[in-house]
């Protein structure tokens, strides 16, 4: 016998004691798939035959199974179940998971199972404990169809038992294998003009033929589409017939997939010869059917009754079901999620117009899956909450919207007229909120989370770590709206095997090297603070893709999201000096955007960092001179009176002489800031534009589209010097490394090495995005004045990376990850997600001079 | 970093044998920071100078795992003062090296341990916390003549201002002894922290060292609060980290509000003042929004009316603080049950916020970003909608009347606004149009005729 089990189900075995069911379960399932009671008697018992340990025991066999069907697993409970209360609960889980129970019942004759029970040692019972279950089982069988078990099996012998073959079956809603690309169709209510506008304007050509034929269509699909109709075809408008005809074609042909819509399934059930209410259009699609010859009705009815209420497509990214779905019903069976699919939420209210109130769904949705619906007519579809209704109204004036997929663009074409009247009017959107309300939600970011991200890579958030971001995050931190990305940390060099330095060039180039780049990008390293610019064409701009309003054309932000600047007006005139660049670069144009995302370093290090520097650079600095000089004098006079000082004055001098070098290091990078032109900022990465993560261009690409936009501000604008190095090519990387010493022993922090492709993947997986190598002086203001004497180098250079380069692939991973989820429009919470996850791995603690 | 004592005492050589160190003599002894030398610059028979020089090695003291300092030291950065000033490491060094001398022991010439000699100290870059004036106020009173002097931060950036390091005279009559007691109890006092944990031994050293001047000196009070302090100056919490180069509010916090307020007793009062609305109004449960260490979540608990009561707060510390002042760890089922406390933001909607009849922010409003108040409004009276809110926060008009608060400078740094009544009742009453609720005002604290009461609170009501 074949048993065909759907691959998500509670599958309840049923069968006195000694009928085989724990063999059975072993030979047909994993070990972990089975939940077995005695096994649970005895995790709370130590006992697996104590009865009285059976209450808890079944809670802990409840917990377990919920847990696993909640995590999409198969689960089967190997119990004796022959008691009608212990099932009902079983099938309540099933509903409460939406999961189908499947009941598979061993029906041995009593007296193999006597005989079993005979030769057992660990069943302390008699035998009139099996009879007494076999009375049970009798009764338990006729009664498992009426108590909701939706497939039923049945093994009578043990011929039977050994014969069994467990199928394991997809659900009809699974389609995961089909990846698109769709052009997903809103409710059509028999508009047949519309659609076919529509559907050509689409690219699909349609032919009418003879009505025998494919129902009188031949439709092709432009380059491998496929149509995807979100239901409700009939009802209210002029021809359900001639919209049937199409749809039907085109399923059948293999160019659609169509779900079912309520009045879609109400038709059904009147062709099935059931009794309904004829309102709401359906009278008027009967008439137009009954022009139709009676097979195409059969025909129809077939079609309909084996629609199905949701899909779920492309690896699980795409949902489309008729009303939407909630996240835990995506790919799940059960009469819930097909009632949600079809009518949506409600809660038995009425509105004024006697319309049941619909709960919007959406508002709390925060699946990974878009999920595409129809159902409520807007005037316009849009995304929110990673969620598109696509009903725009078509039978009610309005107009019948596609959506593209993965493109993720609406193509609408108007209705040529109204049709009829809506019950009620029609709203902006399906929500009392137009976009994104902003609200966060304290489990999008607390608790230890694994955030999946597109590379492939799943970066996991220590619990510890969100606790230190959150109030960071919630008490310093700009709106969140604005934070679509965050910079990720970035790893120095390894130890450097020359005796003068502790980080060299040469180091990072062997490490790319030893990834199989051979061309890398150096780049000066600005000694400033990191700042993250997000800049719009206009206010309007801004306030269209980050729903922020009346805060200007964009705003400069630290690595911790904080407002670089308290000081709004003065942020707003470094921002209209970088628009004025983007103006007059054509920049908006040439990316076809009004928005950009830019990573830079904002100069002076003094305008940001200057209770710093006071409180411990030049403290440092002040504390240090005077002691010191007082020492060297002090050393000096023993030395005249002939002490012998050991060495101790040649060596304080070297550490006034550090000391002095320390101070003018600090200084490069303080002066006073006046107007604003005596900010200069240097962007070096061009982050995210409409549309678009320019992660996929590399490093000479931004750094040239950066040169151009500079020369229009060279005022407060500053280029990035760079150049490419071939590591195949000694005299490339001498060039370079000369670059390095001029750039370093003047007053450069240093310069930073990427690949030359932004992202870079090979079999050990990502590779560092960049490689800092700071130069010599620069690192007094790191490890001390006092780092270059020769023991202070010895215990440095034992300095370890490992925990740095993990970090900074997690956060840049994140930072991508975000910026993909702002720019394809997923929910706020989704791209906060990310952007917390980096902040949160900031509060790790490392070596901070790395 | 150095200490020069210099005597005219004749033989000034004598010098050596209090201090227990030949003066022809370089000495080095190893420290578990650094090296310490003494040594002497002069020596003759009318003046004699000692030497103690400190090496501390900022690296080595990053790099030492096993060392009895405490993490937050370790883990501050390689750019720091301690190599090079006076600090706790020089009491560390006088106990250790010129430990003989600092407890009065003298082989060599025990008569001189307690007699008077003209001693002249200098120290270099010692950081006074509080400036010069504290200085004379510590050593005047024990007799001795004081110098000091700073020099500008920077001399390229006049604008940063005065160093807060000074290089110090210090002259007097006294036994050596006294003095070594004098410094190694004033210098880290002056510093106002430590490089090592303060624990229960650190009393007794206070005690011993300062056993013969401390009780009758004039500023003990000051002297034991600094001596005893660890502060927390140096701690790079996962929260520093964070913020890093930009100045953290939490760091330069000297809570100035409280100073203010204490004479009128604000903080109670409003306290009192919440808890008597919610009594009124019936309210069975609450939950305190920025409950920070629990002083209103005690206050609420002695009432019996409250049959549910909960803290939340964004600083995880804070809630730690509060847990151990209810002390819930320890408590009976009961109390747990009624009581229990949480980790939250209120700018994050979080299912915990729900099902309270009443909810107190309790001057937690003006530590938010006005622009993010809309969150908060949103989270508290959209997402949770309690039956009753309870929000209190400063009246800035008030401000003038409060000495020693300069003129628009707001109570507390980390506030990012002060509302002056119009503005709060703005606030209030477009918060209540927007979802549903009436609201009552009252002042909170003694009434001025032209600026109101010093801080001010509003009651919520969702219309039924």
């Amino acid at each position: 016998m074949n048993l065909e089990i759907p691959n998500l189900s509670l599958v309840a075995l049923v069968g006195v004691s000694g009928s085989g069911k724990s063999t059975f379960a072993k030979q047909h399932f994993l070990s972990t798939e089975v939940v077995s009671s005695d096994f649970c008697r005895g995790l709370v018992s130590d006992d697996e035959m104590n009865q009285a340990a059976s209450n808890d025991a079944f809670d802990l066999v409840h917990y377990i199974t919920r847990k696993r069907l909640k995590r999409g697993l198969l689960t089967v409970v190997d119990a004796t179940n022959l008691q009608e209360g212990g099932r009902k609960q079983l099938i309540e889980i099933a509903r409460e998971q939406h999961v189908l129970p499947v009941a598979v019942v061993l029906n041995m004759p009593r007296k193999v199972c006597e005989e079993r029970h005979q030769h057992r040692t660990d069943r302390p019972f008699g035998l009139h404990v099996i009879r007494h279950q076999y009375r049970a089982l009798r009764r338990s069988i006729s009664k498992l169809k009426r108590e909701g078990f939706r497939k039923i099996y049945i093994l009578d012998s043990e011929e039977e038992v050994n014969n069994a073959i467990v199928q394991r079956t997809k659900l009809y809603n699974d389609k995961r294998e089909l990846t698109g690309p769709f052009d997903i169709i809103g409710d059509v209510h028999a508009c047949i003009d519309e659609l076919v506008i529509l559907l050509r304007k689409l690219g699909y050509h349609i032919k009418e033929q003879s009505l025998d034929i494919d129902y009188g269509y031949a439709v092709e699909a432009p380059e491998g589409r496929t149509a995807l109709f979100v239901g409700d075809l009939v009802d209210r408008g002029p021809a359900s017939n001639k919209v049937l005809r199409l749809v039907m074609s085109m399923v059948k042909n293999g160019t659609a997939l169509c779900i079912a819509g309520n009045h879609d399934a109400k038709l059904n059930k009147k062709l099935q010869g059931k009794n309904v209410n004829l309102k709401h259009g359906l009278a008027e699609t009967l008439e137009q059917l009954s022009t139709e010859p009676e097979s195409f009705v059969e025909e129809v009815k077939d079609f309909l009754d084996g629609l199905i209420s949701h899909y779920v497509l492309d690896c699980g990214r795409l949902v489309v079901a008729h009303a939407g779905l909630r996240e835990e019903m995506h790919g799940r069976a059960s009469g819930a999620v097909r009632s949600f699919a079809m009518y949506g939420e409600t809660t038995g209210e009425v509105d004024e117009f006697g319309l049941p109130v619909r709960i919007n769904w959406a508002k709390e949705y925060r699946g990974k899956a878009l999920v595409v619906y129809g159902h409520t007519p807007v005037l316009n579809a849009q995304f929110y909450n990673n969620t598109a209704d696509i009903d725009t109204g078509c039978v009610f004036g309005g107009k019948l919207t596609a959506l593209r997929y993965p493109e993720r663009t609406f193509v609408s074409v108007n209705a040529l007229r109204t049709y009829a009247e809506p019950g009620r009017p029609i709203q902006e959107t399906t929500s009392d909120t137009t976009v994104d309300d902003g609200l966060l939600h304290i489990e999008d970011v607390l608790g230890r989370r694994t955030i999946t991200t597109r590379m492939g890579r799943n970066v996991v958030i220590p619990e510890q770590n969100a606790v230190a971001a959150l109030e960071v995050m919630s008490r310093f931190a700009i709106h969140p709206k604005w934070l679509v990305y965050l910079p990720p940390t970035m790893s120095p060099t390894a130890v450097s095997p020359l005796e003068q330095y502790l980080e060299h060039p040469k180091e990072a180039f062997s490490f790319y090297e030893s990834r199989g780049q051979m061309q890398v990008v150096c780049q000066e390293k600005h000694m400033g603070s990191r700042a993250v610019v997000v800049i719009g064409k206009d206010e309007a701009a801004i306030e269209k893709h980050f729903g922020i309003k009346g805060e200007g054309i964009g705003t400069i932000y630290s690595r911790t999201g904080r407002a670089f600047f308290e000081d709004k007006v003065l942020e707003q005139e470094v921002l209209t000096h970088f628009q004025t660049a983007l103006n007059n670069a054509n920049f908006w144009e040439h990316f076809n955007t009004t928005w950009a995302v830019f990573d830079c370093e904002l100069m002076p290090w003094s305008a940001k960092a200057q209770a710093l520097l006071k409180d411990q650079y030049a403290a440092v600095g002040n504390a240090a001179k005077a002691s010191l000089t007082k020492v060297e004098s002090v050393l000096a006079k023993a030395k005249e009176r002939g002490i012998d000082i050991n060495g101790h004055l040649a060596k304080t001098q070297a550490r006034k002489e550090a000391i002095e070098q320390y101070a003018e290091i600090y200084k490069a990078y303080c002066w006073p800031v006046e107007t604003v032109e005596d900010f200069k900022l240097a962007p070096f990465h061009i982050l995210a534009t409409e549309g678009a993560v320019h992660t996929d261009q590399d490093h000479i690409w931004h750094m040239e589209q950066i040169h151009t936009i500079c020369a229009h501000a060279p005022q407060i604008l500053k280029a990035t010097a760079f150049r490419l190095v071939d590591l195949t090519d000694e005299k490339s990387m001498e060039a370079a490394i000369q670059w390095w010493t001029d750039l370093t022993e003047g007053q450069g922090e240093g310069m930073v090495i990427k690949p030359y492709n932004y992202m870079v993947n090979d079999e050990n997986g990502l590779v560092q995005p960049a490689i800092k190598c700071r130069g010599r002086a620069y690192l007094r203001m790191i490890y001390g004045p006092e780092y270059t004497l020769a023991d202070n180098m010895k215990r440095l250079r034992k300095r370890r990376l490992g925990q740095k380069r993990r970090l900074a692939l997690k956060e840049f991973s994140l930072g991508v990850e975000a910026l993909e989820r702002f720019v394809q429009k997923e929910p706020l919470s989704r791209v906060h997600e990310c952007v917390f996850g980096i902040l949160a791995l900031e509060s790790e603690a490392v070596d901070p001079a790395l | 970093m150095l200490l020069t004592i210099r005597t005219t005492y004749e033989p000034a050589t004598d010098l050596g044998y209090l201090l227990g160190k030949h003066p022809e003599r370089f000495q080095t002894k190893s420290l578990a920071f650094g090296d310490a030398h003494v040594f002497y610059p002069e020596a003759n028979e009318k003046a004699c100078t000692a030497a103690l020089l400190l090496e501390i090695n900022s690296i080595k003291l990053q790099k030492n795992r096993n060392q009895q300092f405490s993490e937050s030291f370790r883990l501050a950065n390689y750019v720091n003062d301690r190599p090079y000033v006076a600090s706790s490491f020089l009491s560390t060094a006088i106990a250790k090296v010129l430990g003989s001398a600092l407890n009065g022991n003298c082989k060599d010439r025990p008569n001189l341990v307690d007699q008077a000699i003209p001693l002249e100290i200098n120290l270099t870059s010692l950081p006074v916390r509080g400036g010069k004036e504290i200085l004379h106020r510590l050593f005047e009173p024990l007799g001795y003549e004081v110098k000091a002097e700073n020099s500008i931060l920077d001399e390229s950036f006049p604008e940063w201002g005065e160093s807060p390091y000074y290089q110090v005279q210090l002259k007097i009559n006294s036994p050596l002894r006294l003095v070594l007691s004098h410094l190694y109890v004033l210098i880290p006092a002056l510093d106002n922290k430590k490089h090592y944990f303060v624990s229960e031994a650190e009393i007794q050293k206070l005690i011993e060292k300062g056993e013969e001047w401390l009780k009758d000196h004039p500023e003990k009070d000051m002297i034991t609060k600094r001596y005893l302090r660890y502060r927390g100056s140096f701690v790079r919490s996962a929260l520093d980290q964070l913020v890093n180069e930009e100045v953290s509010p939490q760091k330069i916090t000297e809570n100035q509000e409280e100073i203010l307020e204490k004479p009128m007793n604000l903080h109670a009062l409003r306290h009192q003042r919440v808890i008597e609305e919610l009594k009124q109004l019936e309210v069975k449960s609450i939950i305190d929004l920025g409950c920070g260490s629990g002083k209103l979540l005690k206050q609420l608990v002695k009432e019996r009316q409250f049959q549910k009561i909960t803290g939340m707060d964004i600083s995880y510390k804070s809630v730690e603080v509060a847990h151990k002042r209810l002390y819930l760890r320890d408590a009976g089922p009961k109390m747990k049950e009624r009581v229990s406390l949480f980790h939250g933001s209120l700018t994050y909607c979080d299912q915990r916020l729900k099902g309270y009849d009443a909810a107190a922010l309790v001057e937690v409003i003006e530590h938010l970003d006005e622009a993010r108040l809309e969150a908060l409004e949103k989270v508290v009276f959209q997402y949770a909608q309690p039956k009753v809110v309870a929000v209190t926060t400063p009246n800035r008009a008030y401000n003038v009347l409060f000495e020693g608060l300069p003129e628009g400078q707001l109570r507390h740094n980390d506030h990012r606004f002060e509302w002056t009544r119009a503005e709060f009742e703005e606030w209030a009453n477009n918060v209540a149009n927007n979802h549903g609720y009436t609201t009552q005002f009252f002042p909170l604290g003694p009434v001025d005729d032209n600026h109101g009461a010093p801080s001010q609170m509003v009651v919520f009501k969702l219309a039924e």
